[in-house]
């Protein structure tokens, strides 16, 4: 028995004037299923994201994704309101620069408690208890509840965005490179914490990165990206021990040995 | 359990020319229900690449690795990659020769980890991992830290712990008894016995005759299978 | 008297096609209560903040007939509220009054007359930023989507903070309703205390935002819920004090410093409706016929 793809990628084309920012992409994402993007800066990996995530129009192809009522249905063809509901309900996007997902200009329990508010609760203390929950989940001190993520660490910031986002219970979390910019050791803690929320939640992700490692620990499956184009794809372990395409080699060859 | 028909495996170095170098050719193999095979050939001979193949880390590059998954049999070569992981969940258990975990995760988690992927309560899968970690002589003091800073042999034992924690109905298992103590040893040898009578078909890789000798019903030499370096 | 031949100027200052535009908005403003549309605000003879929205819609609106109060912060005489009526006595002829109940249409600056209003009338407030999710979302096509698909979550996040950081919904002023249970809206820096009075109001409510080129309206009696939290209800401010003029208990009081020793005295920002209730024989502490002995009697 084959279970449905959550997420169905069908010949997604993005292109910047002449230039190429994806071009036929095509994938499947089961539910629980952990799809790593690797690739060098500038090979279309983040604008591949961005469109499968709803934030940018492709040029053509589409994007079926099975909601937890309806039958899979083309992401660009939904109505403005459903497409926003389910950015802030079903689905999740954890940016690179955690600023650019939190709103900084509200404390820490405010942040974690918008999704919420979002559908509808309106009893404070149960959305801050809800906040607290989610705070001790990212191992974040409970009481910095109140705090504004401008007194926040990098690390911390990178917590808080996860929690902000899977408050909601999503299904499917779309990740550009979320340990990007964090030094090693936060790197090691964030990702244990990734792996762990991910198997324990059952969530389906996609995550963008650059960082073969991470991509080993975190992914399922791996697709190489070069040129706007996907040169290989197949099992994370695979793809690393026995890569085919010359630039997926490169890639491999290219990593540093501790 | 599983059926290798016509396998061939190459490797192609683009970094380097493209330098194609082929390894085996026409690998025809059939593995059985409370089989212990035991692969074999010298130093260098591909052991561990078919075995990588077989779990299909590696890539065959032609022929089908049909194996027995549930009520259906899946072409590891050819299958999806989630049909792929759903034998590595259920069906086939590999112990390779060096541990490769994530750092900061406890060894007892590690080791239940198969188990809660095959959906057993974390309670459940956290006994049976104990269980299994106090059979391997691993020093309970030990369970919640790290294996990234054990002995070699302790994290052998992680490793082979993880590996038979689950009850896979087919095993591959690559040199577990490699780095390991008389004591330690002969508890593997109980394990692959075990599993064996529980109808467990197992592929492994022993370095060492004796053990051979005392668990596997046949020998497999892949040395006949060599592609030579001219194709 | 003027140095200006006052019939230079048309009926209200601006011209027809001018008013017709603006009633145009004001009429889909109407329609959809509580939503915010754009017009093509026009440059006043005077600065912005100064209520040129508010006055835009008084000139649109405003006919021969009608009787026109201005207040601001309650007061029939500051400044803002003395310029408008004088402006508006000028260019139209118009009645003027600071009796509530006498005026048909009534500008108003940071409160909602005491006195209820009744049918018929029109009540123009005058808004500085009519945008209620501006300070969380300064993107003003995010926050036009945000109305549009009712996403108001984001405007409870801001009461969230207000208990996280005070311990109790801060926010007195500007406090956001919603309307006909579709439309959150800002209702103008009022206090909060005026909020219930929106609700189910019998008078016309029409809103203008010179600066920013809005215009909403809350048609007579339609619903406007002041955002809470179940565990935190909609309450309004309350002193301890009464009038010290006219003894009320229920008005909204001003605290009015009265020496440089901590003096002081409240007294009801709406001074029409304190000047009635002292008309009609209230007296409050400061009264100078307050009949202290039998005040000094309940003391003891």
């Amino acid at each position: 028995m084959t279970p449905t793809p959550l997420l169905n990628v069908d010949s997604l084309t993005v292109r910047y004037g002449a230039r190429i920012g994806c071009q036929d992409v095509c994938f499947d994402l089961y539910p629980g299923e952990v799809l790593g993007v690797v690739g060098e800066s500038g090979s279309g990996k983040s604008t591949l994201l961005n469109a499968v995530s709803g934030q940018l129009a492709p040029d053509s192809g589409k994007v079926l994704y099975k909601t937890r009522l309806n039958e899979p249905s083309n992401i660009y063809a939904m109505t403005g309101p459903d497409g926003r509901i389910l950015m802030r309900t079903d689905w999740a996007f954890v940016h690179q620069n955690p600023r650019d997902g939190l709103r900084m200009s509200v404390s820490a329990g405010a942040n974690i408690g918008e999704r919420l508010m979002g559908v509808g609760w309106r009893h404070y203390g149960e959305i801050r208890t809800a906040g607290l929950n989610w705070l001790e989940k990212v191992e974040i001190d409970e009481d910095r509840v109140d705090d504004l993520p401008s007194t926040f660490s990098g690390g911390m910031l990178q917590r808080l965005q996860i929690a902000r986002n899977l408050v909601s219970k999503p299904r499917l979390v779309f990740m550009d490179e979320p340990t990007g910019g964090l030094d090693v050791s936060v790197q090691a803690r964030l990702l244990d914490l990734l792996r762990g929320l991910v198997a324990d939640l059952g969530l389906s992700v996609m995550i963008v990165t650059h960082d073969l490692a991470v991509a080993r620990l975190l992914s399922h499956r791996l697709m190489v990206m070069q040129g706007g184009r996907v040169v290989e794809s197949g099992l994370t372990d695979q793809v690393l021990d026995d890569p085919q395409h010359p630039y997926s080699q490169l890639l491999v060859s290219s990593i540093l040995q501790v | 359990m599983l059926r290798a028909e016509n396998v061939a495996k190459s490797f192609t170095l683009h970094v380097q020319d493209s330098t194609v170098i082929p390894v085996f050719k026409h690998i025809n193999m059939t593995l059985k229900a409370s089989d212990c095979v035991a692969l074999t050939g010298a130093s260098g001979a591909g052991k561990s690449t078919f075995m990588r193949m077989i779990y299909a880390n590696y890539i065959c590059q032609e022929g089908s690795i049909h194996v027995r998954h549930g009520s259906d049999w899946v072409d590891m070569v050819s299958a999806a990659p989630h049909t792929i992981l759903d034998v590595r969940r259920r069906t086939m258990g590999y112990v390779s020769q060096f541990l490769r975990v994530i750092p900061r995760v406890p060894t007892l988690d590690i080791v239940a980890e198969p188990l809660k992927t095959m959906g057993i309560s974390e309670c459940n899968a956290g006994w049976c991992a104990a269980e299994m970690l106090a059979r391997l002589n691993i020093p309970k003091a030990l369970w919640s830290l790290s294996p990234l800073t054990f002995s070699g042999g302790e994290q052998q034992r992680v490793n082979i712990a993880r590996g038979f924690v689950a009850e896979y109905p087919i095993m591959l298992l690559d040199e577990p008894t490699a780095s390991l103590d008389a004591d330690n040893r002969a508890v593997v040898l109980d394990l692959i016995r075990e599993a064996n009578a529980r109808g467990a078909a197992i592929l492994g890789i022993f370095h060492d005759e004796a053990v051979r000798e005392a668990v596997c019903t046949s020998e497999f030499d892949i040395t006949r299978f060599r592609a030579a370096n001219d194709g | 008297m003027s140095r200006f031949d006052d019939a230079a100027y048309n009926f209200a200052y601006l011209d027809e096609q001018t008013k017709r535009m603006i009633r145009r908005a004001l009429l889909k403003a109407v329609a959809i209560p509580g939503y915010q549309v754009p017009f093509a605000s026009r440059e006043m003879p005077m600065p912005y903040g100064w209520g040129t929205g508010g006055i835009q819609v008084t000139a649109a609106v405003i006919g021969p007939d009608d009787v026109l109060k201005v207040i601001d912060q309650g007061s029939d005489d500051t400044t803002n509220a003395v310029s408008i009526r004088k402006f508006f006595a000028k260019t139209t002829n118009v009645k003027t009054t600071e009796d509530t109940e006498k005026a048909s249409l009534i500008q108003i600056r940071h409160r909602v007359p005491e006195t209820p209003l009744k049918e018929g009338q029109i009540l123009v407030y005058q808004v500085p930023i009519p945008e209620p999710l501006r300070f969380l979302e300064p993107r003003e096509t995010e926050t036009r989507k945000m109305h549009a698909l009712e996403e108001y979550g984001l405007m409870h996040v801001k009461l969230y903070e207000d208990i996280s950081r005070h311990g109790d919904i801060a926010t007195t002023y500007a406090y956001p309703v919603m309307v006909g249970e579709r439309y959150v809206m800002d209702p103008s820096p009022t206090p909060k205390f005026d909020n219930p009075k929106m609700n189910q109001m019998p008078a016309l409510q029409l809103f203008g935002a010179g600066r920013e080129k809005r215009i909403y309206a809350i048609p007579p009696y339609t619903e406007v819920k002041s955002l809470d939290f179940e565990d935190y209800p909609f309450t309004i401010q309350k002193w301890e004090e009464a009038c010290a003029l006219c003894g009320e208990t229920e008005s909204f009081l001003d605290e009015v410093i009265l020496d440089d020793h901590g003096g002081r005295m409240f007294v009801c920002s709406d001074t029409h409706f304190c000047k009635t209730r002292r008309e009609q024989g209230h007296t409050g502490v400061q009264s100078p016929d307050f009949d202290r002995t039998s005040q000094e009697a309940i003391e003891q």
